[in-house]
């Protein structure tokens, strides 16, 4: 079977203030399983939404089957049209039986009446179709996430599903219930479906999919087959290197050790919220040191850092800051207080309080210093710290009590630095400090991140961008699939080093020695 | 319209309509703005006024408290009732009702917003069953009947006058300067408006979460207590159906002062023109000798006419 069953061209997409598609294509053919990979923010999630109908595209054609597709047409439109959409969080009634799941809306009828009857054993038929052996009756909230999910890939061939979109399917699954999954795509792509497959897993790739499209910042990077490229170039082409950072020279040396993390563990949990293991993870830092923590999303780089900063837990590790054993921190707060300081990965939704000022913002963790008695902020000794590092970040801003969610991208960041500086810490993690920002602002925030070493505070800085990790870092700890597959010092280290460590699945390890 | 004068009537339309309304009903009917009618409606609008500046603060943080009508009697039944258990007509009987009151609406605060935090109950569901469960505490206290009985220093809380300001307007007055100071001026305040903008950031930013959702609960609980002190001071008794239905004219009064449900925006400012909007309605269509079944029909209308204003300027931007 050929054929194009989904053609997307030329699709743009803007949100206030940001470009989220800026020029898509994606061409997926009959019968074929076609991965769309990219790191967070390269435009993945905006694509499915828009094929799904929950939001539509500004400019641009798409067409399946040949037929366009009404860029204002609803997510029931697009079922109807055999295009459906399987995300993360499953869209499955909890408290219904599986069959009326996977029949929702078009029940077998008798005089008007449900037939249960035939609902049942559709559902049963449809079930040993796909290989899954449960009583349709039961309710789906007693189902595993990898059952849950096959119910949703049921529910898709039973709507007579031409394209399935599965995002990040495997994301919360074991070894074993990838393997299954993977059976069953196999099985439907064999009958003729075809599946959007998005994935962060790169070796999956290579076991499931035909074909692949890469978006990087919104854009179409590049097409193929899978058969004939590495996972290296995929994550080549994922990560990019149009910008190459200068490396930065500084004037100082690293000093005393300061922090050493060791032994962090965390089992994978069901739920799903933490669905990689952290295994066994540890780290040193020196005063005046930057750390890079590489490797791709999920591989346990940022999970590490939230859980030195008390944002998350862990099972087991221990923490010796300035050489004094303390237990993992409990809380941001205690963190704070020993002296961290986070800015996190996702600047809007954990970092900026957007109808608040920037003042506001930048000191909201240093009131307690800066309040007369701990109760009344002294406004003037507010003022005076927010010029102090509105003059060192060099924040542009027409004045400081407007709302930060006017600021651009890179001064918003800059902000949020701004409020860590403010801390005075000894440890500073910065979680993609240039992330949708634009060039110029880049560089500048890598400067701001070289001088605060130079004057002694140790940073860990945690990149998507290779280029990045290279440009600022003394040593580079490098995360895959929940450990440290290595470290490198920075006059070691080289992207293709990098990628190396980073890539290659300890599983296809594994496999490959087995 | 244009942006302009949307953005404009957002900032100043509730002030605008309570202008309008005092015009209108000043024009209407003489007895309005007699200096009489001018402090009862003043009196009225303290007394739920002085919860609506708590609950402010509980909106703010993205909560709600259903609540406090019962708490009111609750409390103000509990201040009686231990004024009386330490004997009849002594001195300063009024304090011991007033401090029993106030401690008795803290209390019941903290315990409910505990619940919230700490076993993550919804607040609608936890001030839901609160509503039910002080009104039937309020009954069980005293057998369903009223204490009466005050001597003339605890009734002066409620019916004396300091420069022929009466006292409620008076307390009313400190409660609002008390909140405008906490909200613009302190720490507290900010952290207020952290948690309720972006709880997941105030948290990483070292804010103690569970802790500032609870205290605002405890605000609001004493000051409804205090409410109820009020009330039963004016009332010369504390009854057990005091306060019936006040939880919604202090939720419609934060509401319609701006305060968004999904917290981080609003503010005492705009309360206490919400509190003033109502008690202006209510008293106006009164002396209209509009029926009481039709002032409820237009106070609700009012209501959502505000916030579906407010949605429709922001969608605008």
């Amino acid at each position: 079977m050929t054929g194009l069953v989904l053609s997307v061209r030329d699709v743009h997409k803007r949100f206030p203030g940001v470009k989220a598609l800026d020029g898509v294509d994606l061409e997926v053919q009959a019968g074929e399983v076609h991965a769309l990979l990219g790191e967070n923010g390269a435009g993945k999630s905006t694509l499915l939404k828009i094929l799904s109908g929950a939001q539509r595209w500004d400019r641009g054609e798409a067409a399946l089957n040949a037929v366009p597709l009404d860029p204002n047409a609803s997510p029931r439109d697009r079922q109807r049209l055999g295009l459906i959409t399987i995300y993360q969080e499953f869209n499955l009634l909890p408290f219904m039986s599986i069959a009326e799941n996977l029949f929702l809306g078009r029940e077998p009828t008798r005089r008007g009446f449900i037939d249960w009857r035939t609902l049942h054993d559709n559902a049963r038929a449809l079930l040993a179709s796909i290989g899954l052996d449960v009583d349709p009756r039961r309710e789906v909230r007693h189902l595993s996430v990898a059952h849950q999910q096959m119910v949703e890939i049921g529910r898709a061939v039973a709507q007579q599903a031409k394209l399935i979109v599965m995002d990040e399917p495997t994301a919360a699954l074991s070894g074993r219930e990838v393997e299954i999954l993977h059976g069953v795509m196999r099985e439907l792509k064999a009958r003729g479906a075809s599946f959007i497959y998005v994935t962060h897993r790169l070796d999956e790739v290579k076991q499931v999919c035909d074909s692949y499209t890469v978006l990087r910042d919104g854009r179409f990077v590049a097409r193929g087959q899978v058969s004939d490229v590495q996972i290296r170039d995929l994550v080549n082409l994922m990560v990019g290197r149009d910008v190459e950072f200068a490396k930065l020279v500084r004037r100082t040396r690293p000093g005393a050790a300061l922090l050493a993390v060791q032994g962090v563990s965390r089992a994978r949990d069901l739920s799903g919220r933490h669905a990689m293991a952290l295994q066994d993870l540890s780290i040193d830092i020196r005063a005046g040191e930057i750390l890079g923590f590489a490797g791709l999303v999920g591989a346990g780089r940022t999970e590490l850092a939230r859980i030195i900063f008390g944002a998350d837990r862990c099972d087991r590790g221990v923490l010796y800051l300035s050489g004094a054993q303390m237990s993992p921190l409990r809380s941001p707060k205690e963190a704070i207080r020993a002296g961290f300081a986070l800015v996190p990965e996702d600047r809007k939704q954990q970092g900026c309080f957007l109808e608040q000022s920037i003042t506001h913002n930048i000191t909201l963790p240093s009131l307690k210093r800066i309040s007369r008695w701990g109760i009344f902020v002294d406004e003037a000794k507010e003022r005076q710290l927010v010029d102090t590092y509105q003059a060192a970040l060099s924040i542009k801003m027409a004045n400081p009590t407007v709302a930060i969610g006017t600021l651009s991208g890179g001064n918003q960041q800059k902000v949020l630095l701004a409020r860590c500086m403010a801390l005075k810490p000894k440890v500073l993690i910065v979680d993609e400090p240039t992330r949708g920002i634009d060039i110029g602002a880049k560089s500048e925030v890598h400067q701001l991140l070289s001088s605060m070493a130079e004057s002694g505070i140790a940073l860990i800085i945690i990149s998507s961008e290779m280029s990045e990790v290279l440009a600022l870092s003394d040593r580079i700890v490098v995360f895959r699939e929940g450990r440290i597959s290595g470290t490198l010092d920075a006059q070691d280290a080289s992207e293709a080093k990098l990628m190396q460590l980073m890539a290659i699945s300890a599983a296809a390890t594994e496999r490959a020695a087995g | 319209m244009s942006g302009d004068l949307v953005g404009w009537l957002r900032r100043y339309g509730t002030s605008l309509f309570l202008v309008a309304l005092i015009v209108f009903f000043g024009l209407e009917n003489s007895r309005f703005l007699s200096i009489r009618n001018v402090t009862n409606i003043l009196t009225e609008v303290s007394i739920y006024g002085i919860i609506a500046v708590g609950m402010t603060f509980v909106i703010l943080t993205a909560g709600v408290d259903l609540a406090v009508g019962s708490l009111l009697a609750f409390a103000g039944m509990a201040g009686a009732y231990a004024m009386r258990a330490l004997g009849a007509d002594y001195t300063l009987s009024w304090l011991v009702a007033m401090s029993t009151a106030t401690a008795v609406g803290a209390l019941v605060g903290y315990l409910q917003g505990k619940t919230v935090t700490l076993f993550n109950v919804p607040p609608f569901i936890v001030t839901l069953g609160g509503l039910t469960i002080w009104r039937g505490a309020t009954l069980i206290l005293n057998d369903g009947s009223p204490i009466s009985g005050f001597d003339a220093s605890y009734r002066w809380w409620g019916t004396g006058a300091i420069a022929g300001i009466p006292v409620p307007v008076l307390i009313f007055a400190l409660v609002v300067a008390m909140g405008f100071i906490t909200q613009r001026y302190t720490r507290y305040g900010r952290y207020i408006y952290a948690v309720g903008g972006n709880p997941e950031a105030a948290r990483l930013n070292g804010l103690d979460v569970p802790a500032i959702i609870t205290s605002v609960y405890l605000i609001v609980g004493a000051l409804a207590g205090l409410a109820g002190f009020l009330l039963s001071a004016r009332l010369g008794a504390a009854e057990a159906v005091g306060g019936v239905g006040y939880e919604l004219r202090v939720i419609a009064s934060v509401v319609i002062g701006g305060a968004s449900l999904a917290g981080g925006r609003g503010g005492v400012g705009g309360t206490i023109i919400g509190a003033l909007l109502i008690g202006v309605l209510t008293n106006g269509l009164v002396i209209m000798h509009v029926s009481s079944y039709w002032q409820q029909i237009v106070i609700g209308l009012i209501i959502v006419a505000a916030v579906a204003f407010d949605t429709y300027a922001k969608s605008r931007r």
